[in-house]
Formats: C-alpha cells, structure tokens, sequence
C-alpha cells in the first residue's frame, strides 16, 4: 500500500506563508491563553497535598465537600471526580511537615461517615521541594534545547539547528496552550511528555533534514525551494507512517491507560499532532527564510571534501612510507 | 545459500539474551535478574525528609554541658550558674586554683572556641565543628532511619541520602494507611532518652512558674507523658542521656504492663551509679521526647546500669519505643519534605490499564506496518518484538526500575521504535521505483537511511539523558525505558532487518513480487 502519488513533487513552499500564518495564529492564540488563563500547576510545582479516594460505590460530591468543611486544613480543598463515579481527588495548597500524623491521615479522619472508602493515594509536596522541581523543569528544558542546538549544527549547519528549534519552540508553545485550555494539571509528568515532544518533533524536522542536505547535495538545480519540496515529498510518506503509528499508541494509552496519565498522555496526543505539521510546514520554510544559500553550502561541502581527501592523500603516502 | 551471515546472528544472539534475561520478570522467577516496579505500580511509600539541624546542635551543646557538670562534681569544682544561653554555654570558677584543670578538660574537648573574662568562661563550638555536628546529625539520621526500618521487619527498605541534607526513604510492600502511619510515626520517634534530676528546692513551686523563670535557674518544666497537668521542674542539664544505651527491650511489670528495660554502657552506668549514691532521697526522673514517665524516689545506690521505662503503653507502642531506643536517638528531628503514598490496588489497577494500552498499542502497529509493507512489515513487526524482549531483559539485568510513566515510555517506544524500519523500507522502495535490482535495492537503502536514523535518535537520546539527570523517581524511569529503547531499536531495526533481508535475499530475488514483499505498486504490472 502507498499513502502518496509518487511521481509529483508537493508544492510546500510556494503555500509556506499560509502554513506560517497559521502556525503564527496558533502561537499566539496560546500566548494570549497563557497570559489570561495561566497554567494549572499541580502540586508537583506549588507545593500541596493530594488525597486519592475510592468509595465503594458512586460519590455524591457535594455531602464530601460539606464533610471537608469540618476540618481547618481541608475547608477550601477542591473535591473533582477521578476517572471514575467512585473516585475523588481531593487537593489542598497546604502541606504538613509533620511526619506522625501527615495530613493524610487527617484527610481520613475527616472523611469518617461519608461511606465505605479506601485511600488508594496521598501525595504531599513541600513548598520548598516545588520550588526546587519547577527550577530543575526549567533547566531541564534549556540544557535539552540547547544539547540539540549544538548537536544539529555539528551535523548539519547552524540555520538547520536554528530552524529546528525554532519549530521546537513552536511545538512546545503550542502544546503548552492546549494544556492551558484543556486545564491540565500540569506536574512533572507533564514535563516529561514535553521533552518526549521535543525529541519526537526533532526526530520528525531531523529526517526531512537529512533529505534536505541529501537534496543539495545531488539536486541539478540551485533552486532551494525547489530542493526543499523535493526532500519533503521524499519524506512524505515516512513521516505519516511514523506519526500514525505514533499517534496510535498514544492513542491507546490515552483510552486505556488510566486516569493517572491522562494528562501525560494528552500532551503527547497534541505533541505528536503538532511535531509531524511542524516538521513539514514550519522547520523547511524557516530554513529559506533564515537565509540559507544553498551555493555556499555546497561550496563549503565541497572544501571539507577536499580536505578530508587531502587528509586520505597525505595518509596513504604516509603509510607508504613516502613522507 | 547463504541464510546465516553476521548481522543475522548478532541479532539471534541478543533476542535469546533478551528473551532469556526477561523471562524471569515475566515469570516472576525468584531467581535471576528482574525488574523491580516502582513504588507507582507495586504500591508503597516515598518520602523525602529533611533534617533539622539545628536542633542537633543544641543537643550537642547540652551535651557538652553535662560533661563539664560530671566533671566539676567529680574533681569537687565549685561552678556558679552553670547555664546554655542561645548557642554559648557559660559559667564562672569559684576557686582560681581550678582553672588548670578547667582548662585542661576543655582542651580534650575538640571543636570547642573558649572565651574567658577572668574566672568566667563561654564556651561554644567552632564554625567547622558546626558543620560537621551537621553533616554528622544527617548521616546519623540516615544510618538510624535503616536500623529501625530493617528492625520494624519491612522487606527491602531503601533509606539513602539525598543531595546535602535530604533523606529518601523507600518502602515498597505498605498495605494500609495505618501501618503506614505507624512506620512514619516510628521514623520520627526522637527517642531521645534523658535521666534527669529533679529540681528539689523549687519542685514545690512548679505550677506557680513561668518557662522563663524556670531557665534562669537553669532547669526545664515538663510534663507527664500520661497526664499533661502534671508538671515537673528539672534541671535541664540531664545526668545522662540515650547516647549512652547498649539494649533495649520489652517486657511485663507485675501488673501485666508493658515497659522498657534499658541497658547502659559501662560509662553510663558509672555516671549512673554515681550519681545516685550521691541522691539517695532525692527523685530521678525518666524522661523520653520530653515527656516524663516516671520520677521515683532514689532509695539506694543502682550499680549495673540498667533501668526502665514504664507508664501506660500499648504492646505495639512499646514495642515501637524500644526499636527507636536501640536503633538510637536520632540527634535532630527530621520532618517531611515530600510524600508519595500509592495503596497497593492502585498500583494493580496501574499495570492493568498500561498493559491493555501496550498490548492494543502493539497490535494497531504490528497489523498497519504488515498492511503498509507486506513482508517488509513483517520483518519490521519481528524487530519490534525483538526490541521489546531486549527492553524488558536490559532492564532486568541492571535492575532498572519500571515506574508507570517507564511503562509509557515503552508504549510510546513501539510506536517510534517501527521508524526506523520504516525508513528504511520507503529507501529501499524508492530505489525499487527507479528499477535498481532488489538487492542494490537493499544494500543502498540501508546505507541512505542510516544518516537519517542516527541523527534522529541521538537528538532524541539527548532529551532523554537530560531527563534522566534532572528528573526524580518515576520521571527516570521513563527517561531510561526510553534510552534503552532508541538503542535496543538501533540494533534490532539496523541490524536485525538488514540480516534477515540477507538471509531471504534468494527468496526476494525468485519471487520477485514487489507488492507482496515491500507492499509496493509497480507500474505496468
């Protein structure tokens, strides 16, 4: 079976401005949604307490709120059905040091006669270790962006790597507005799935890429658009195979994975949507519009060739013992 | 024909080493290498502790204090107002011929910064041997936390230090919340046993007095453990505190009661012993986490160094008690930091969900690759069954945690993992389309593809690295599924293809049928 015609050469980027203003409005949309709407930290980042309870048949929210009332700690917690009609979540801000009596064990209590429960979940997080995770996070992020910065223009040149993570970028902004409108607890599993995005949507723009340096290399024409266009179409039915066999799984795990990854796995679920339009759309476009000049590349092609054929020379003549 | 040729038993030899080394974990062998779950899946308690160390210092200074009240009364020193203020202990000689020997003893004390104005000396401890009570304070708690946990009897307990001053504290097997509590409680037990005396001259005053009050005359009010309304003034200065303990055990008073019995070392029991020769009369009482348990009456001399604590515990209390007392006090209070508890049939209900994702996830790729490319999908689909065994079995043999975002990991490795193979096949049927002979065909598409398929794994690889070093507990998990994965997908998809298109490369070549082997369409056919 064969997904696209393989005679005719797509014409990427004579629509790259369409392709671009998209992925512009996109962004934007996602900025004004998380300077508005904000990201929902979970407790990983801010510190706090979360208490998982399943009842041993459906919850009536509201006699669980009216329960919590009772108690100082859990008066303002936010009570939100899990997965299922029999399972809460129960989330405070506060967070106890003690470590006799842990503000699970006061949740329990508190929950005495609102039915047959079993506590399946207490996760406590200190403000101080939130604040220490939200820095790693953060550092995490750049120490990855930059590795591949480096790494690519090693392999390739530097506007490649600059376009490849401009599209990176693109992604994550993205992938972070869906996580703002969707209202995503986002936790350090949340960060995870993003640096999967990243080392996803990268694999995708690294293999359209390496056609794209193959292209120069080969292609009659000077024409970059036009070698741009050929590489992708080339890639075309690649890239689709992998973010549909991708997209499957994550799929899967999104319906059947459980409730406790459903956040992770939604952002994978966007991030594998957005990687594959980014690595055809965005990443080539940017590489013409950064100014990539497609002679000089070749020209220093050829120079580096040249010396490493030197280098072969002089070692052969060396090795006969000539030198 | 040539059907075995190097790539090919490479490949063989590491699926078997796979499969061999994951079938203990599928199995659940007792022997040989398995993968242990993480706390998410199997269910149990994480905690991050953080040590108090301030307070250990205090204690340190305390002490010292005592050192020097045992040794003024044993070479009959007069001090005057012997008392720790904030982190300075002060006194004053009474006797100028003393201070030789004053000094003397202070000497053999290390770590000490002595001040004297005349006959009155400050004593308070050095900015290095600050830090090293502190780091000492933390390595104690970490060694003390192990001993009560491999004590209490939980199977493998993981205590470690953490950075500078953290704690981790792993323990898989926790069934209930109560059982739970009562190992945090038991973690957290000071067990700080002091043998302290009673303030006799002003015990009678000791509802009328104020804490403050109390500390000029250099003592403590505390109370009871049973009954809090019950007050006790005593000097804070203790006789002798728990570092002193060799044993402790449980045991039944006449009345059925469950009490301490404890064991001093021979120094202790020669302060002990000492010391109430000379208090005959007098009270002693026994205090533990500041809370008095009882004050008898000294009525002679008690030689041997033993003693007990009784009053009002459960079996299971004091049983807890004694545990904390043998394992030692632990110098300064810990406190939690972060906490992750996951009851054992949520952990159930986690590897149950993750699996039906992996097994539906695996089925949806295996049939579309077969769909997409024949024979060629096949082959890719037997890699991707390779790579699995060799994920399970490379984690086994290192002993690498599987956490529930691991077991994501590994989905999503199914799905990424079949890349490279496709890019190779659509290679290979590129170069078919142009009409280059099938096994040119092969050879070359294997070589153009492979710049592609290096260059994309290591920049995801680098993702993962950095997520393995600044990710916690589950988080690493998944960063090593996934590493484990790109490389074993490496192997099995570069290597283990290319070996098998080898072997069958007769076959192709008599066949002949593009559609049935690479799902290719040839024109004109």
């Amino acid at each position: 079976m064969e997904f696209f015609k393989t005679d005719k050469i797509y014409d990427f980027m004579g629509k790259s401005k369409l392709f671009i203003s998209i992925s512009l409005f996109l962004i934007l949309g996602s900025y004004i949604l998380l300077f508005t709407k904000g990201l929902n930290f979970g407790i990983d980042f801010t510190g706090g307490t979360i208490v998982q309870v399943r009842y041993d048949k459906p919850v009536n929210i509201k006699e669980i709120r009216e329960a919590l009332k009772k108690s100082e700690i859990f008066k303002d917690a936010a009570v939100t059905k899990f997965g299922s009609d029999e399972e809460i979540i129960i989330r405070v801000k506060t967070s106890t040091k003690k470590l006799g009596q842990d503000i699970g064990d006061i949740a329990r209590e508190v929950l005495q006669g609102t039915g047959n429960y079993e506590i399946r979940r207490v996760d406590i997080v200190g403000p101080k270790v939130g604040s220490e995770l939200r820095e790693k996070g953060m550092m995490a992020m750049v120490i990855a962006i930059i590795g591949i910065l480096i790494y690519v223009s090693i392999r390739f040149e530097y506007r490649f790597a600059l376009a490849s993570v401009l599209a990176l970028v693109h992604d994550v902004s993205i992938a972070l507005g869906a996580i703002s409108l969707f209202n995503v607890p986002v936790n350090l599993d949340i960060l995870a799935a993003l640096l999967t995005i990243l080392g996803y949507s990268l694999n995708d723009t690294i293999i359209v890429f390496d056609r794209i340096r193959e292209g120069i290399v080969e292609a009659k024409t000077n024409d970059l658009n036009r070698v741009i266009n050929e590489s992708i179409t080339k890639t075309l039915s690649r890239t689709t195979l992998t973010s549909l066999t991708t997209f499957f799984v994550v799929l899967t795990l999104f319906l059947f994975g459980g409730e406790i990854i459903k956040g992770f796995s939604f952002t994978l679920l966007v991030g594998v949507v957005v990687g594959t339009y980014s690595s055809i759309f965005v990443a080539s476009p940017l590489l013409g519009w950064l100014g990539f000049n497609l002679q000089k590349y070749r020209a220093k092609l050829a120079e580096k060739k040249k010396r490493a054929q030197e280098k072969e020379r002089m070692r052969a003549m060396y090795e006969q013992g000539v030198v | 024909m040539r059907v075995l040729n190097y790539r090919l038993v490479i490949f063989l030899i590491a699926l078997m080493g796979g499969i061999a080394l994951s079938i203990p974990s599928f199995l659940n062998l007792k022997e040989g290498p398995k993968i242990t779950l993480g706390l998410d899946l199997q269910g149990g308690l994480h905690m991050l502790l953080g040590v108090d160390t301030d307070a250990a210092i205090k204690s340190k200074i305390k002490s010292i204090a005592s050192s020097i009240k045992y040794f003024a009364e044993d070479n009959d020193i007069l001090l005057e107002d012997l008392k720790i203020e904030d982190k300075d202990i002060k006194f004053t000689l009474l006797d100028k011929d003393d201070e030789p020997k004053m000094d003397e003893m202070l000497k053999n004390i290390s770590g000490l910064k002595v001040e004297k104005h005349s006959l009155h000396y400050v004593v308070t401890l050095t900015p290095q041997e600050i830090e090293s009570v502190k780091e000492y304070a933390i390595n104690q708690a970490v060694d003390t936390i192990r001993n009560r946990l491999d004590q209490f009897g939980l199977a493998e307990p993981n205590v470690a230090k953490q950075g500078k001053d953290k704690i981790l504290v792993e323990l898989p097997g926790i069934k209930t919340p109560k059982q739970e509590q009562r190992i945090r409680s038991l973690i957290a037990k000071a067990a700080h046993l002091q043998l302290m005396a009673v303030d006799e001259d002003r015990a009678a005053r000791v509802y009328q007095m104020s804490p403050e009050e109390a500390a000029e005359y250099g003592d403590v009010i505390l109370s009871d453990a049973k009954n809090p309304k019950i007050k006790y003034l005593l000097k804070e200065i203790p006789i002798l505190d728990g570092s002193m303990i060799i044993d402790a055990k449980v045991a039944f008073d006449q009345n059925n009661q469950p009490v301490i019995n404890f064991t001093l070392n021979s120094e202790g029991a020669k302060i002990f012993g000492d010391f109430t020769a000379k208090s005959v009369g007098k009270h002693l009482a026994i205090v533990l986490d500041n809370k008095v348990y009882s004050a008898p009456v000294i009525r002679e001399r008690i030689g041997g160094g033993s003693g007990q604590i009784s009053g009002g515990f459960s079996v299971q209390e004091a049983h807890d008690v004694a545990i904390a007392l043998r394992s030692g006090a632990l110098l300064a209070p810990v406190f939690l930091l972060e906490k992750r508890s996951v009851g054992p049939s949520l952990g159930a209900d986690s590897i149950k969900a993750s699996l039906i994702a992996l097994i539906s996830g695996f089925v949806i790729v295996v049939l579309f690759m077969i769909f997409y490319y024949g024979i060629a999908g096949i082959i890719a689909d037997i890699a991707l069954v390779a790579n699995l065994f060799l994920i399970i079995g490379v984690m086994a043999l290192f002993g690498a945690t599987l956490t529930l975002p691991g077991m994501a990991g590994i989905v999503l490795t199914v799905g990424m993992a079949v890349d490279a193979n496709v890019i190779i096949s659509e290679r290979i049927r590129e170069l078919l389309r142009e009409g280059v002979s099938i096994k040119k065909a092969i050879e070359q598409g294997y070589k153009n593809a492979m710049s592609a398929i290096l260059d994309a794994n290591i920049t995801t690889l680098i993702a993962a690295v950095v997520l393995y070093a600044y990710g916690t507990g589950p988080i690493k998990g998944f960063a090593i599924t996934i590493s484990i994965g790109i490389l074993a997908s490496m192997l099995t998809a570069i290597l283990g293809t290319h070996g098998i298109y080898e072997a069958l490369l007769p076959k192709i070549e008599k066949s002949k049928n593009l559609s049935l082997w690479f799902g290719l369409k040839v024109k004109g056919k």
